[in-house]
């Protein structure tokens, strides 16, 4: 059984058909990407797969319960974790509450109104090991305003992290990081999913280089329907899905680096 | 600022509260009770405000709610004991902050800001109309109560208020400051704090959101109704206009004042009015323009209130004392 599968899943807002019939499905010990051209309909796809919309037909199912419409703590609770396209941090908390936060809800503490939080072991041992995995355990004490952008980065995805979720959707994790950090930064965040014991990741992603470089499989979106759901190789070996997904110009530039 | 400095702070300030009575004249203890009534209250609000992200202005309601709770249960039902009447006013704050908290939390800014300035003007023009249930425009009035269980038939209502009534006061200011510093560094403080820098961020980490603001709102409300039950007590008056919004706003007033980024900036912010207060109002007619003359000036100049600009002065303090340990 695929850890998370997509069924026939239509979406529509008023007249406008965001998604068509979609079926997909990811398996567990999958890096999933999704590609596809502005208003493909990938952020629907992404806020269909996380339970944030009800599809208008068909059914999304992961580990085997349906979670349409299920909202964001109902999700972090069954496991999934998502991260935004624009990096979205808790300024005035430091890095350490900011990944405590995940791991207060995750080990179900978020009740206890009189507890010291500061003295809670099991908190800070958690906290400490997310940390390290994402090279922040010298920023501990930081505030999250004062990090540079890519560590802000780093720490939204590691405090996803810290909930100990089976599947991570990432929506561009690299937008705003500089070409140069990039590759950097994906090495780490799928380091960091091994060492945190994720089993699969989905990524929504621009970058054609990333893509290739770190996909086990490919699925292209545009205008609502799935176009292709294919390895890397054949993926990029078919000039017609590229020109589609990418445009003309980004198509040469993809099939130069392959080359 | 650290725990050290801090608690050192706090000690001084409480043994200097202590020794008012026996130092000064009455008249000075007896002004100080207004002053742990609003520091109890605004603790709380700054939980909501502070800590929650969420401006009430109609916080005012609950101060009224604690002050009529006491004229209820010990004028009308003439139980004279004031742990009941806290009692009271804290079962009825939940009562009322519940179904309008509920209502106002799925808003946030602007919206709660508003929804709260309307219920609180609901509830006085309730006080203020229903003459035969409220006593109208002339309040109710709150009898003399035993405190502990002890009459102190010896002492007279200012000797009352000046001795064992200032030193209950005190002792419930720090209870209630003790119980609101544990909350607030609680898992739930941190998880109220997530989610007034990032609601949207804060609930994809599991943060409860709505629930959350709700128990803050509630909280809150019982903070402010037991300030209350302390002004009524001292005023002995159930006053319709605790509940005007010019006194919501007074409660804001006095939480920026003293900075609401701090925890204890309202206590900061309810010692600097009361005094501030008194004097002016000795010295000019015009003393509610000085007061928002100061406020615009905090605001632009100080936005972080007094109890910030004492943070910043302490840390410049340690730095210049171990000039090799700044990181």
């Amino acid at each position: 059984m695929p850890l998370l599968e997509a069924k026939g899943v239509s979406r529509h807002f008023g007249e406008f058909r965001a998604l068509q019939d979609v079926s997909l499905a990811v398996d567990e010990n999958e890096f999933v990407s999704v590609v596809g051209p502005n208003g493909a309909g990938k952020t629907t796809l992404v806020n269909l797969l996380t339970g944030l919309l009800l599809p208008s037909s068909g059914q999304v199912f992961f580990k085997g319960q349906t979670i349409g419409g299920v909202g964001p703590i109902a999700l972090a609770k069954r496991g999934m974790a998502r991260t935004f396209q624009l990096v979205q941090i808790f300024p005035q908390l430091t890095v350490a509450e900011t990944i405590a936060a995940a791991v207060v809800s995750q080990q179900q503490k978020q009740w206890r109104l009189f507890a010291a939080l500061s003295a809670d072991a099991a908190v800070f041992q958690r906290v400490r090991q997310i940390a390290g995995i994402f090279g922040l355990s010298d920023r501990l004490e930081h505030a999250a305003r004062m990090l540079s952008q890519g560590e802000k980065k780093l720490l939204d995805v590691a405090s996803a992290f810290a909930l100990s979720p089976e599947v991570i959707l990432l929506d561009e994790p690299t937008s705003g990081v500089s070409t140069s950090e990039k590759h950097a930064l994906m090495k780490t965040l799928i380091g960091a999913a091994k060492a945190a014991g994720v089993k699969s990741v989905i990524l929504v992603e621009h970058d054609m280089d990333l893509v290739a470089t770190y996909s086990q499989r490919i699925i292209a979106l545009a205008e609502g329907k799935v176009i292709a759901d294919l390895p890397p190789g054949p993926f990029f070996a078919d000039p017609h899905i590229i020109a589609t997904v990418v445009g003309k110009r980004m198509s040469t530039d993809a099939r130069h680096q392959r080359s | 600022m650290t725990q050290g400095p801090r608690l050192l702070l706090v000690a001084v300030g409480v043994v200097a509260l202590g020794l008012v009575p026996t130092l000064a004249p009455p008249f000075y203890a007896n002004l100080l009770i207004p002053f742990f009534a609003y520091a109890i209250a605004l603790l709380g609000f700054n939980l909501l405000f502070g800590y929650g992200g969420l401006l009430s202005f109609g916080h005012a309601m609950y101060l009224g709610l604690g002050a009529y709770a006491a004229a209820i249960v010990a004028g009308v039902l003439g139980i004279r004991h004031f742990e009941l009447v806290l009692l009271a006013a804290a079962f009825g704050a939940v009562a009322v902050a519940l179904p309008i908290g509920f209502l106002c939390v799925r808003y946030s800014g602007i919206f709660f800001g508003m929804l709260t300035l309307a219920f609180g003007m609901l509830a006085h023009s309730f006080l203020f109309k229903f003459y035969h249930l409220t006593g109208g425009d002339s309040g109710m009035r709150v009898p003399r109560m035993r405190i502990l269980g002890l009459e102190f038939d010896a002492l007279n209502k200012i000797e009352l208020l000046a001795g064992p009534f200032y030193y209950y006061c005190l002792a419930l200011m720090l209870l209630a400051g003790f119980a609101l510093w544990r909350i607030v560094h609680s898992p739930f403080g941190l998880h109220l704090r997530s989610l007034r820098d990032n609601p949207q961020k804060a609930e994809y980490l599991g943060v409860h959101v709505p629930q959350l603001r709700l128990l803050a709102y509630v909280i809150s409300a019982v903070y402010g109704a037991i300030g209350g039950a302390i002004l009524g007590f001292r005023i002995g008056l159930a006053d319709p206009e605790l509940v005007h919004w010019t006194h919501s706003g007074h409660l804001v007033f006095m939480t920026v004042l003293g900075g609401f980024s701090n925890f204890l900036g309202p206590v900061v912010g309810a010692l600097t009015l009361t005094l501030l207060q008194d004097q002016l109002q000795s010295i000019t007619q015009y003393w509610r323009f000085v007061l928002g003359a100061m406020l615009a000036a905090i605001v632009i100049f100080f936005p972080r209130g007094l109890a910030g600009i004492a943070a910043d002065a302490g840390r410049r303090l340690v730095r210049r004392q171990q000039p090799q340990v700044a990181a």
